[in-house]
């Protein structure tokens, strides 16, 4: 087999307002015809970097040495990729290699109809008329699974939904029938179900079209279901590469083996959650819920000429004290919504929701101030969810504060550091700015914040899904033990089925605003009732090559059902 | 390296090295370097100046004659009078160091009235919005609907009601000029809250239990005046040629009462045809080179404050360690103009 890309002791570096940084220090990779490599690693190992080395799309404060070099799909040309510039460059983009990005919202030119958007690469390498073109495109668009693409072809790409855009931009990378894709993170932004049928396209990418993806993901699901090959990088180099079997099975680098035993795991919190039910006093059943909601409803008001959006449409669920709710959904099932709802940040607007006594339908923000005391909020963003002028120990002070507990962020000191120890921070992190912690230390400061009242009620939106593996996994042990400790009431909110399933006593599947299936996590993730609780099973990716090949002929036969 | 910058930023952030333009300064390399040294020079020369005008100045401002007698009108620049005399009869070289006082007193007041009430309102506008918002931009956008030159002379008119004293014609001048000036100050602060309003950083707060007052005086406002720095280099410029412009137009003050380049540069035009070059030339470089260098301030701090605009040294050729770049994402931001523009969210790293 010919090797597309061979990549040779290349390093990069970039000029910062601080010095020289590197960020991939020798890397040395091929990747052959026609298969899958998947590049994983965290943010910051330099996976990215690497692979837009391949077509040159590094800024211009990055420094690259070393030799990329491209073949064409056929093999009759080669060239090294670092000193090209312009026309040379041009040349090979698209032709040989072409990209696949993450975000297909704002990867595609709102002002354009699509067809223009795919025909513009066929302009700029090949003299084709019009007609061909257009031709070409809607043959692309068709290959892609767009229906009906000669009509589609001249919509723009706010008439798509995500998951269709994110084909279109896979179309624009195809259609000059380059020898190498490179797909950086093409599922991250997209739903599981979603994300599943754009694997299944890009599986067939390099069946039917004969292309070789370079697949860049942190998710070790996506690596096991589409990868033939992997490559882990750790801080700018490849510590390990093998093919997908031997990597899942028999992991040797300490950092691979460390990087699989943090990838959360469907089935894992079943023991866990019998223990817990085992601990539970008599008569905890029968304890008055913290919170409870009947036939809740949330609707946000249409604009002009538009209907109302229903975000929310009659859920009744309830929280007892000491007790863990997932609430499991995809994008725009209205989680979010009833999670801000209990906090008093989104209005309620029919049905009941009683938050610790106190009802949301109708509240009032000076009557509920009192209540606020008793509950702790977690956000899904830590990099925002921080005041940047604020050091961090001002900002967990800042609820004692507000709540007169402490007179100002100075006499909060000593508990705040009590606090930070307990999410295990060290003291000294207090003195420092937001931006000065990782994500993951930011998100544990953040659990600091929600906990320092020893709130009765937690909700934590999404609290782990902008970390990385290994950092999540610390998070969502810290989170386990302190609920274990204080025993406070939570709502987790997740996309993330086996995260949901590590910690929650019970998990809530919410679709399109509707509550689909309630129970335990053996019941939900054992024995699903649901067709939309089956599809979403069945399309979360597991990391092990074989079970998630049997898995895929499971989801294939239900989604042709 | 980024690694070795945690440590600093932490442990010596007060320091004078993260004072707002020094800090720019150390960041600023080539061009960008020399544009914004060459605007601090002007700037300084342009301060000192003011402080020291009545030791630097070899007479009063108003003053016509010494003990040899009359200074003489349109006298040639010579020993006694090095920059020569106007048509009134009065020294060029004070007229042109006492004009530096007029116009700092004008800067600072009009800048102060303006950025208090312009940043009070835009916050308060901002962050309750409803109809008091929608009047108040209406009326912003009026304003900036109007000639501002026009505008500043009616206020002038107004306030000063034809008689001319110093801190009468100063406040004339900077009150008409906090006029145009205000809706600048309203609309940025403004534009800012409204973005900060919906940071999760506010919702946190609103979730504890803030009051409005405390968010919009811990979490809202220091973030929202980020950029006024550079808007206040620019508009203290703007603010030297209004006045100037009023002073030109007969609107200024009278020149027993202070200096002002602006009226020397009306009493000169005559001068100009006759081959009189010292009355007007020195008058309008002093205008030129102050607003010129406050320009070049504020121009430099607004492509410095920009990450994706700010040039930087050359990657160095020789390796030089990893970084741990989750640890300070953005590079080395800290407080202050330039610093914060950096920040990034956790979730575009991926």
């Amino acid at each position: 087999m010919s090797a597309v890309v061979d990549i040779t002791d290349l390093q990069i570096s970039f000029a910062t307002d601080a010095g020289t940084v590197d960020a991939v220090t020798g890397v040395t990779l091929q990747v052959n015809a026609g298969e899958v490599l998947a590049i994983v690693g965290e943010s910051g190992s330099g996976k990215t970097v690497t692979a837009r080395s391949i077509l040159g799309l590094l800024p211009d404060t990055a420094r690259v040495r070393g030799a990329v070099v491209l073949s064409s799909k056929d093999g009759t040309s080669s060239q090294d990729v670092v000193p090209l510039r312009g026309a040379e460059l041009r040349e090979v983009r698209g032709q040989d290699a072409a990209m696949v990005f993450q975000e297909p919202s704002t990867s595609l030119n709102p002002v354009f109809p699509v067809g223009w958007q795919i025909i513009e690469g066929l302009r700029a390498h090949g003299k084709l008329s019009k007609k061909e073109a257009r031709a070409k495109a809607v043959d692309v668009l068709r290959r892609v699974g767009i229906p009906d693409p000669e009509h589609r072809i001249d919509h723009y790409p706010h008439q798509f939904s995500g998951g269709q855009k994110q084909r279109i931009v896979i179309a624009q990378a195809l259609v000059l029938d380059p020898g190498v894709i490179i797909a950086d993170e093409p599922t991250t932004a997209l739903d599981v179900t979603v994300q599943a049928e754009i694997l299944d396209l890009l599986r067939r990418c390099r069946d039917d079209f004969g292309a070789a993806i370079v697949l860049i993901t942190h998710n070790m699901g996506v690596v096991a279901d589409l990868a033939d090959r992997v490559a882990v990088m750790y801080q700018g180099e490849i510590v390990e590469q093998a093919d997908v079997r031997t990597l899942f099975s028999a992991p040797k680098d300490p950092y691979t083996q460390r990087l699989l035993a943090a990838v959360p795991r469907l089935g894992q919190g079943v023991e866990h959650t019998r223990a817990r039910a085992e601990r539970r006093a008599p008569g905890w059943a029968e304890a008055a819920p913290v919170v409870e909601a009947k036939d809740l409803r949330i609707v946000y008001p249409g604009r002009l000429r538009q209907p109302d959006f229903t975000a929310v449409d009659g859920v009744s669920f309830s929280i007892r004290p000491g007790e863990v709710l997932g609430l499991v959904g995809e994008s725009g099932s209205g989680k979010t919504t009833i999670g801000r709802a209990m906090a008093g940040l989104t209005k309620v607007t029919g049905g009941s929701l009683q938050v610790l006594g106190a009802e949301m339908n109708g509240f009032k923000e000076r009557s509920f101030r009192p209540v606020r005391e008793r509950i702790g909020f977690v956000f899904q963003d830590p990099a925002s969810s921080f005041n940047p002028l604020l050091t961090i120990a001002e900002a967990v002070a800042e609820p004692l504060v507000v709540h007169k507990r402490a007179k100002d962020a100075r006499a909060a000191r000593a508990r705040v550091d009590e606090l930070l120890e307990a999410v295990q921070l060290p003291k000294h992190f207090g003195n420092r700015y937001p931006h000065e912690l990782s994500g993951g230390q930011r998100q544990r400061a953040s659990l600091a914040r929600g906990l320092a009242l020893q709130p009765e009620l937690l909700i934590a939106d999404e609290p782990t899904s902008a970390l990385d593996v290994s950092v999540q996994a610390r998070v969502l042990e810290l989170f386990d033990e302190l609920q274990k400790e204080l025993g406070f009431a939570a709502l987790f909110i997740s996309h993330d089925l086996a995260v949901v399933d590590l910690l929650a006593d019970k998990i809530a599947v919410l679709y399109r605003g509707q509550l689909v299936e309630e129970g335990t996590g053996a019941e939900v993730l054992g024995a699903p009732k649901h067709p939309y609780t089956q599809r979403l099973l069945a399309s979360l990716p597991v990391p092990d090559p074989d079970e998630q090949a049997a898995r895929r002929a499971h989801w294939e036969q239900l989604s042709s059902s | 390296m980024a690694t070795a910058v945690t440590p600093e930023s932490t442990g010596r952030r007060r320091t004078w090295r993260r004072l707002p333009i020094v800090n720019q300064l150390r960041q600023s390399v080539g061009l960008q370097r020399g544009m914004l040294v060459a605007g601090l020079v002007l700037m300084g020369v342009f301060l000192l100046t003011a402080v020291f005008a009545p030791l630097l100045a070899p007479y009063e401002y108003g003053q016509l004659r010494d003990a040899a007698g009359p200074f003489g009108a349109q006298a040639h620049p010579s020993g006694n009078h090095l920059l020569g005399t106007t048509v009134g009869g009065y020294d060029v070289l004070s007229r042109v160091i006492w004009g530096t006082r007029t116009a700092l007193y004008v800067i600072v007041v009009a800048v102060l009235l303006s950025i208090v009430i312009g940043v009070l309102l835009g916050l308060v506008s901002g962050y309750f919005g409803g109809w008091l918002d929608r009047v108040l931009v209406v009326i912003a956008d009026a304003i900036y609907a109007f000639p501002t030159l026009l505008l500043a002379i009616i206020v002038a008119i107004v306030i000063s009601g034809g008689q001319s004293s110093m801190w009468g014609g100063v406040f004339a001048a900077a009150i008409s000029i906090t006029v145009v000036f205000i809706p600048q100050y309203f609309r940025v602060v403004r534009a800012e809250t409204v973005r900060i309003k919906n940071e999760a950083f506010v919702e946190s707060a609103r979730v504890i239990g803030a009051s409005n007052r405390r968010i919009m005086t811990r979490h809202v406002l220091r973030n929202a005046t980020r950029t006024l720095p550079l808007i206040l280099t620019l508009n203290a410029s703007e603010a030297i040629l209004t006045l100037a412009g009023l002073g030109f137009l007969g609107f200024g003050i009278e020149p027993s009462k202070a200096a002002e380049w602006g009226f020397d540069l009306n009493r000169s035009l005559s001068d100009v045809t006759s081959g009189i070059w010292w009355t007007s030339i020195f008058p309008g470089a002093a205008i030129v080179l102050t607003v010129l260098g406050l320009t070049l301030v504020g121009e430099s701090l607004n492509d410095l404050a920009d990450p994706r605009l700010r040039t930087r040294r050359k990657a160095a050729d020789t390796p030089q360690g990893m970084a741990e770049v989750a640890v300070v994402p953005g590079g080395t931001l800290t407080a202050g103009p330039g610093g914060l523009a950096g920040l990034e969210t956790g979730g575009d790293r991926l």
